[in-house]
């Protein structure tokens, strides 16, 4: 049996790595997968939960989570198709025209 | 038994993530990225959710990196980042402030009585098997199962929009570019 607090470590450890991977790449398209695996980190979390507890709930709240990751993504990338058109640019440093 | 197959998924998981974060090509890290989400659902595997494995797999590891791949292709943005941050101290300030995130959380972990984090071993033959969640989604949670196809559906529309609009960008620049030519001559 494997102990409740060792997936919720690795899920802080990814949610962290998720974290830095914002803060850290220029790619905005890296920047989205970093996203992308926080979001992974915290449904690893919330199974574990759910999992602990014996109660569904955890795991009926993950499906609704991938459901919107996905709905996300694709409106994030076609956001970032449109600005690719007149920047010519994925460097989140080159965006930068609101800048005062 | 159990605890052999954690502690290799969990490595690989982080290995994903890691190199994920660390490589050059964007196309690399989708594919580490793709990495770390199968190892998620062997994971989930673990933990009774024979059902969430199936969809992360599907809907995760099958449709949002393909989406990604084919963005990162489309836009041509596997090329590394090869100028300097516009802030200097970003990446160190970053590492930092992520380092402190983890040691919160891992406090926040142990600094309480884990009588909560006890791992339930006995429990239900079919816990996370499709049909006791599909009962609960159809009885519980059926407002929000109606809603996302809602979401679903204006992320559609979303979608159409902003590649029109787009679309109109690239035909008035072009047609801008046209008039000057005109103007020109």
């Amino acid at each position: 049996m494997v102990p409740t607090i060792y997936f919720i470590l690795l899920s802080a450890t990814l949610f962290t790595l998720g974290v830095v991977g914002v803060l850290v790449r220029r790619n905005a398209l890296v920047v989205f997968m970093s996203i992308e695996l926080m979001l992974n980190a915290a449904n690893l979390a919330l199974v574990t939960f759910a999992q602990a507890r014996q109660s569904l709930n955890g795991q009926i709240l993950v499906f609704f989570v991938i459901t919107v990751a996905a709905a996300e993504v694709a409106v994030g990338l076609a956001l970032l198709v449109t600005i690719f058109h007149s920047k010519r640019t994925t460097d989140v440093d080159e965006i930068s025209t609101l800048k005062g | 038994m159990e605890l052999i197959v954690f502690i290799i998924t969990a490595v690989v998981a982080l290995i994903g993530a890691v190199a994920m974060l660390l490589s050059r090509n964007a196309i690399h890290s989708a594919l580490f990225l793709l990495l770390n989400m199968g190892a998620i659902a062997v994971l989930y595997l673990l933990l009774r959710a024979p059902f969430l494995f199936a969809i992360q797999l599907i809907i995760n590891a099958g449709a949002i990196i393909v989406l990604f791949l084919f963005v990162v292709m489309l836009l041509g943005a596997e090329r590394a980042e090869d100028e300097r941050d516009k802030i200097a101290w970003q990446r160190p300030v970053a590492l930092g402030m992520g380092l402190l995130l983890l040691g919160e959380a891992i406090y926040v972990l142990f600094a309480r009585p884990s009588s909560t984090l006890v791992m339930s071993s006995a429990g239900a033959e079919d816990f996370g098997a499709p049909v006791r969640i599909g009962e609960a989604l159809f009885s519980t949670y059926l407002l929000p199962f109606e809603l996302t196809s809602v979401i679903l559906l204006a992320a559609m529309v979303g979608v159409v929009v902003l590649h029109k609009s787009a679309e109109t960008i690239e035909r008035g620049t072009q047609s801008a570019e046209e008039g000057a030519q005109g103007a020109e001559r």
